[in-house]
C-alpha cells in the first residue's frame, strides 16, 4: 500500500490493523464489541468537537453579521469560550420547579438527546468509514430522528409551565408538518439510486444529485431547516412570545443537553444534505473524509447566514408554507423524477 | 435464532416490550401511559429487527413511535384530568367483559393458527422485494390503502371543523 | 444483516448512557460544590415574575389533533412509497401509473382539506 492509499483510506486501514491485532487474542464477539465502541467513540468525538467548534463559530459569525465582535475574551479569538461555557454549565445550580413532574422533567432532555446520537450510526464519512451501512440507511435516519419529538413533549409537559407546554406543542406541530415534505423529497433520490443505503447513495452520485434533483434539494433543505427549529423557523423559542419554549424551566447541564442535541441535529442535517445531494465524500485530490467535513461546514455557514439574515416566521405562515407549498412541490418532484427515469430508460441508458 | 446472543437479546427486548405494555395499562396518569406506549413501539421495532424485517422495523419506528405516538399525545392534550385518569367509570364492568372476550379471541387465534416457518434464508434487502410485491401481486391492497387514508383524512376534517 | 444492526444496539446503549451520565455528573457537581440553595420563590413555576395563575396542564385546541392526523395520513403514504422508489427502476412504466393513482387518490383528500381550510393554522 502506498502512503497515499493509507491517507486516503485512513480509518478503514487503522480499523483493519486494530481488529487484526485484536482477533489474534480475543474471541470474535469481543472484537466486534470493541470495534463498535472504538467507532462510536470516534463518531461521538467528531460530533462533540464539531459541536464545540460550531458553538464558537456561530457566535463569532453571527457577531460579525450583526456588526459586533462576538466572544473574544477567553483565549485567542475567544477560542476557549466553549470550554468556559462547559465549566459554567456544569457548575450551575440545578433548579426543578416544585410543581413540575420530576420524573418527566428529568426524562425530557434524556429522551431528546438519544435519537440525536442514534442517528449517527449511518452517517457515511467516507467509503468504509461508517459505523454500520444499514440496508435501510436513510429510512433508519428518518425513523430515529422522528423520536426526538417525544423528548420535546416530555420536557414541555414535565415542566408544568405554560410557556414550556405551549412551546413544545407548537414545536411538535411544526416539526410534524415539515416532516412530510422532508420524507417525500428524499423519494426522488431513492428512486434514482434504487437503494436506501447511505453508501449506495453516495456511490451512485457520479453527478451530485443537486443537479438531477434541484426541486428535491430545495424542499429538503427548507424542511430540514424547519425541523431543526432554526431561524427563520424558530417559533419554539420566540422569546417575545413564550420566553424560551420548552426549556424555560431547565438549568445547567439539563439545559445544555438541549443545545448539544440541537447542534448534533444540525451536524446531522448537514451530513444528510451532503450525502443525499452534494456527492457525499466524493471530490477531487483531497481525502474523502476531508471533503465530507468541508461540505458539512459550508452548509453550516449557510445555516448561519440564514439565521443572520431572515426574521422569524409567524406560526400560521409556517404551517401554510409546509402544507400548501412544500408538500405539493415534493409530490411534483416525485412525478418529475418518475417521468425522468422513464425517459432516461427509454433513451437506452 | 439459535445463536445464544440473539436469544438473550430477544428476551431482553421482549421483557422491555411487555413491561412497557403493562405500564400502559396499569398507570393512572395517561401521559405516563403514552410514554410507556412509545417504549412498547420501540420494543416491537427491535423484535422486527431480530426477525430480519429491517424495513418493517423502520416503519414501526417512523409511523408508530414517531407519528401515532404524537397523535395520541395530541389527543390526550384535548382531554381533561390527564394526571388522574377518569375516576368513576360506569362502564367498568362492560369494559372488563369486553377485555376478557378480546383476550379469549386472541389466545384462541394464537393457539389455533398453524404458523408457517420458512426454511429459506432471510432476505438481505427486504425493501426492494416488498416494493415488487406491493406493485405486482398486492397492487389492490396498495391502492385501497390510499382510499382508506383519504377516508381517515376527510373524517378527521368533518369531525374537527368548528362550523 | 443482524450483525449490521448489532452496532445500532451497542450505539443505543451508549446513547442512553451519554445524557444520563452528563446529568449525573451535573447533579454530583451540584452536591459536591453545595450549589443547591432552594427557596420557595426560586422553585415556583416561571411566569414572568408573577405568581402562576391556574394550572399549566390545560386542554389544547383540536387543530393540533387535526394536524397530527393529517401528518399520520401523509406519513403512512410516504412510507408506502419507499418500497416503490427502491423497486421503481426495475419495474418501469406501470409502476409509474400505479404511483400516480396512489398519489392521485390522496390528492383528492388533500384538495378537500385545502378547500375546507383545514390546512390553515388559525
Amino acid at each position: 500500500m502506498s502512503p497515499w492509499d493509507i491517507i486516503y483510506n485512513f480509518f478503514p486501514y487503522i480499523g483493519g490493523l486494530i481488529s487484526g491485532a485484536l482477533s489474534s487474542v480475543l474471541p470474535g464477539w469481543a472484537v466486534y464489541v470493541i470495534m463498535a465502541l472504538i467507532g462510536i467513540i470516534g463518531i461521538l468525538g467528531f460530533a462533540i468537537t464539531g459541536n464545540l467548534a460550531m458553538v464558537w463559530a456561530e457566535r463569532r459569525i453571527i457577531g460579525r453579521m450583526q456588526v459586533r465582535l462576538g466572544p473574544n475574551r477567553v483565549g485567542p479569538f475567544g477560542l476557549l469560550q466553549p470550554i468556559a461555557d462547559a465549566i459554567k454549565v456544569l457548575t450551575k445550580e440545578d433548579i426543578v420547579p416544585r410543581k413540575a413532574d420530576k420524573l418527566l422533567h428529568f426524562l425530557g432532555p434524556t429522551a431528546f438527546l438519544i435519537p440525536a446520537v442514534l442517528a449517527w450510526a449511518v452517517v457515511p464519512f467516507a467509503d468504509g468509514t461508517i459505523l454500520t451501512d444499514l440496508n435501510i440507511g436513510i429510512l433508519y435516519m428518518l425513523a430515529v430522528s422522528s423520536l426526538s419529538l417525544i423528548g420535546l413533549f416530555l420536557a414541555g409537559w414535565g415542566s408544568n409551565n405554560k410557556y414550556s407546554l405551549l412551546g413544545s406543542m407548537r414545536t411538535i406541530a411544526q416539526v410534524v408538518s415539515y416532516e412530510i415534505p422532508m420524507v417525500l423529497s428524499i423519494l426522488g433520490v431513492v428512486a434514482i439510486v434504487g437503494s436506501l443505503s447511505m453508501v449506495d447513495i453516495v456511490k451512485a452520485q457520479n453527478i451530485p444529485f443537486i443537479v438531477l434533483q434541484p426541486l428535491g434539494f430545495i424542499v429538503y433543505l427548507i424542511a430540514a431547516t424547519a425541523e431543526l427549529n432554526r431561524s427563520p423557523f424558530d417559533t419554539l423559542e420566540a422569546e417575545s412570545e413564550i420566553v424560551a419554549g420548552y426549556f424555560t424551566e431547565y438549568s445547567g447541564m439539563k439545559f445544555a443537553i438541549f443545545y448539544i442535541a440541537e447542534y448534533f441535529n444540525l451536524l446531522l442535517v448537514a451530513s444528510i444534505v451532503t450525502t443525499l445531494f452534494l456527492g457525499g465524500w466524493r471530490g477531487p485530490f483531497l481525502p474523502p473524509y476531508i471533503w465530507f467535513v468541508i461540505k458539512i461546514f459550508l452548509l453550516f455557514f449557510f445555516f448561519m447566514w440564514l439565521r443572520g439574515t431572515l426574521p422569524r416566521f409567524r406560526i400560521d405562515q409556517l404551517m401554510a408554507l409546509a402544507w400548501k407549498f412544500l408538500l405539493p412541490l415534493a409530490l411534483l418532484n416525485i412525478f418529475l423524477t418518475g417521468l425522468g427515469i422513464l425517459a432516461w430508460q427509454a433513451l437506452g441508458f | 435464532m439459535s445463536d445464544p446472543v440473539l436469544v438473550v437479546v430477544f428476551y431482553l427486548i421482549s421483557a422491555i416490550t411487555v413491561v412497557a405494555a403493562l405500564g400502559v395499562v396499569l398507570t393512572r396518569n395517561i401521559v405516563y401511559a403514552a410514554v410507556f406506549l412509545v417504549g412498547t413501539f420501540a420494543g416491537v421495532a427491535g423484535i422486527f429487527v431480530l426477525l430480519n424485517a429491517d424495513f418493517l422495523a423502520a416503519v414501526q419506528l417512523l409511523v408508530y413511535a414517531g407519528a401515532i405516538a404524537i397523535l395520541i399525545i395530541f389527543a390526550i392534550m384535548m382531554t381533561r384530568d390527564t394526571r388522574k385518569g377518569s375516576r368513576s367509570n360506569e362502564q367498568r364492568w362492560p369494559a372488563f367483559i369486553m377485555a376478557v372476550l378480546m383476550l379469549a379471541v386472541l389466545l384462541g387465534g394464537i393457539s389455533q393458527t398453524i404458523w408457517p416457518v420458512s426454511v429459506l434464508a432471510p432476505l438481505e434487502t427486504t425493501t426492494e422485494k416488498l416494493g415488487k410485491l406491493l406493485l405486482n401481486e398486492y397492487i389492490l391492497p396498495f391502492e385501497v390503502v390510499s382510499v382508506l387514508l383519504v377516508a381517515a383524512m376527510i373524517g378527521a376534517i368533518v369531525i374537527s371543523r368548528e362550523d | 444483516m443482524l450483525s449490521s444492526f448489532g452496532y445500532v444496539g451497542i450505539l443505543a446503549i451508549v446513547a442512553l448512557l451519554f445524557p444520563i451520565g452528563a446529568i449525573i455528573t451535573f447533579l454530583l457537581a451540584n452536591y459536591l460544590l453545595k450549589l443547591r440553595r432552594p427557596n420557595p420563590a426560586k422553585l415556583t413555576t416561571y411566569e414572568c415574575g408573577m405568581d402562576p395563575i391556574g394550572d399549566s396542564w390545560i386542554r389544547f385546541n383540536t387543530r393540533y389533533y387535526l394536524f397530527a392526523l393529517l401528518f399520520v395520513v401523509f406519513d403512512v403514504e410516504a412510507v408506502l412509497l419507499y418500497p416503490w422508489a427502491v423497486a421503481y427502476r426495475r419495474l418501469g412504466l406501470y409502476a409509474f401509473v400505479e404511483m400516480a393513482i396512489f398519489i392521485g387518490i390522496l390528492l383528492i383528500g388533500y384538495l378537500y382539506a385545502w378547500n375546507k381550510k383545514a390546512l390553515e393554522w388559525k
